[in-house]
């Protein structure tokens, strides 16, 4: 069977991130993604990313994978990494230790790591209406993937369900590749993305219906339309509702943390809303109630790319420590850097939903 | 009014607080920035791509940026750095007395060209008026370019986009 001191599960800007952080000291390192490009979201984001310098402000997503890679690549070539694309890692057996993965559709194999981290990024959340099921009716994750990794658009007319940050940046996004916005409908009384990213969609004149949810697509076979309705401060419809015309829909309403394997490895495990869903209990170096797991990323509560990387270089940090390859003074220095880090990010008005969130699961240390 | 507001449209009382002081402005050669950003998030781009210190440095990076216009060059790196688009230059001694210069970010398709009539549009994506395009710059070579556009002086706190109409195809 094949082994790894640290096996990252996961090529995002978290899992690359652990992996690299595990590589610069000197461990032994193998990262495993599903997908057959590494970058998780990052390689589908041709936006410019807010935060500071330390985070790449103001570089779109898809370079910051590129900076990423190339560094992956440096530690690939001194033989300290080892990466695994289209390999999927499918199960946790807490009994050995073993995690098992499957390599495209056909090929199976196992291996046993000393040290774990879980970097699997975020699933999409639907939600219900009459024909949600009808081809026409994409999650923005997928459309972002066909437009901006593959380069094929999803139709000719979209109507955005979520004002959050998704919606308005895949919004802007198709915009960009030509397509035009129906409009975006937002349930809640004001765009739950930053207030800039909404007044760019707005000023190329496309409506945002706040206080609104859809109730239908309509179509016989494909999405022809949809009927969309105002909502109280209750989320009950009033008024009339009312018909858009276009041929695709895109749900922008969510993202939740991946955790099977989590809850697999017997992490303890909390339903914290704030983190958008069930997230792994950790100490302030992600460490979870299993010894030898950590978590980083949206997997560990959905949050930014650039919390993500910090998060990742801090489990990556611990795990190597928990091997014995760290001095005590690298593993203070690093480690006081990176919080530093993570509470500047996270110290705004933005940041207080993440706070709240992270006071419900973190723990100061594991008894 | 607040609906707008919360749907991304800067309104009235807002629009007063970025507009530069008047006296300098109309007399600032290259013109002056007006930073729409009214909400707080962790970003400082603007602070970082400014040459000369006009954006002031943030405490927290949380803060909304605070301009001193006096040392504001009009030279629109803000303009092209900003991930929101919210950074605009307007150029007030541009031009014939009912002119102005405004230098606008762009990053949608068919790239503008110097000499194009354009549209100009406002918050909400409606015409304005038109203005003439007379240079496009790219200063960070990264694909954000900034249209410098010839607009009507009295509306450049209006006009916060433009359409690119190619072959008259309107
Ligand atoms: C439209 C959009 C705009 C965004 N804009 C910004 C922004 O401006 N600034 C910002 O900071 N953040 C932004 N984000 C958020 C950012 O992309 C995410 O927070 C970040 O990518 C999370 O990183 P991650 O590594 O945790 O997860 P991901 O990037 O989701 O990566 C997870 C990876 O794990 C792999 N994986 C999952 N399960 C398994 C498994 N079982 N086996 C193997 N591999 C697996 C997946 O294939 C994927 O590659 C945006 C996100 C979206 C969708």
């Amino acid at each position: 069977m094949q082994t790894t001191e640290i096996l990252v599960i996961g090529g995002g800007p978290a899992g690359l991130s652990a992996a690299l952080e595990a590589a610069s000291l000197g461990a032994d390192v193998t990262v495993l993604d599903s997908d057959l490009k590494l970058g998780g979201q990052l390689i589908k984001q041709t936006h410019k990313f807010f935060g500071s310098k330390a985070e790449y402000a103001g570089t779109r997503g898809f370079e910051i994978a590129n900076f990423l890679f190339d560094e992956i690549e440096k530690y690939k070539t001194l033989g300290k990494l080892k990466v695994f694309t289209n390999t999927t890692a499918t199960g946790y057996y807490k009994e050995d230790g073993v995690v098992s993965y499957m390599v495209g559709e056909e090929k199976y194999g196992r291996i046993k790591p000393q040290k774990l981290v879980f970097a699997t990024g975020a699933q999409e959340r639907l939600i219900p209406f009459v024909n949600n099921d009808m081809p026409g009716v994409y999650g923005a994750g997928a459309i972002q993937t066909l437009m901006n990794v593959y380069g094929i658009v999803p139709g000719e007319k979209v109507l955005m369900i979520g004002a959050g940050n998704i919606g308005l940046i895949v919004s802007y996004q198709l915009m960009q590749a030509g397509i035009k916005i129906a409009g975006i409908v937002e349930a809640m009384p004001k765009i739950g993305g930053y207030w800039v990213h909404a007044a760019k969609i707005r000023r190329l004149g496309v409506p945002i219906y706040l206080q609104h949810t859809i109730k239908e697509a309509l179509g016989n076979n494909v999405v022809e339309g949809a009927v969309i309705q105002e909502v109280n401060n209750c989320f009950q419809p009033v008024g009339d509702p009312m018909e858009v015309e276009c041929d695709t829909i895109c749900l922008a309403v969510g993202l939740t943390p991946t955790c099977e394997l989590l809850w697999s490895a017997g992490c303890e495990m909390k339903f914290v809303p704030q983190l958008c869903g069930y997230v792994a209990r950790r100490d302030p170096m992600m460490r979870t109630s299993h010894p030898d797991i950590w978590v980083a990323g949206d997997a560990a509560g959905i949050e930014e790319a650039s919390a993500a990387m910090v998060e990742g270089r801090i489990a990556g940090l611990s795990a190597v420590a928990s091997l014995n390859h760290v001095s005590q003074e690298t593993f203070y220095d690093r480690s006081a850097e990176y919080h530093q880090r993570l509470e500047n990010l996270r110290a705004g008005e933005v940041g207080e939903k993440i706070r709240s969130g992270l006071s419900c699961v973190c723990c100061k240390q594991w008894g | 009014m607040d609906k707008l507001f919360n749907s991304g449209v800067l309104t009235a009382e807002r629009i007063e607080t970025v507009i530069p002081p008047r006296d300098l402005w109309k007399t600032k050669k290259n013109g002056l920035v007006i930073i729409e950003c009214p909400q707080r998030i962790p970003c400082n781009p603007c602070y970082e791509s400014c040459p000369t210190g006009a954006i002031l440095p943030f405490e927290d990076i949380n803060d909304t940026p605070v301009v001193d216009y006096t040392k504001c060059i009009g030279c629109g790196r803000c303009v092209a750095k900003c991930p929101g688009l919210a950074c605009f230059v307007a150029d007030l001694t541009w031009g014939a007395e009912n002119e102005a210069l405004m230098k606008l970010p762009y990053e949608m398709l068919p790239k503008p060209e110097p000499g194009d009539e354009v549209v100009c549009l406002d918050r909400i994506g409606s015409e304005v008026s038109q203005g003439k395009v007379i240079n496009i710059t790219e200063p960070w070579e990264d694909s954000t370019m900034v249209v410098h556009v010839v607009v009507p002086k009295d509306r450049v706190m209006d006009i916060r986009n433009i359409k690119v109409v190619k072959n008259n195809a309107r």
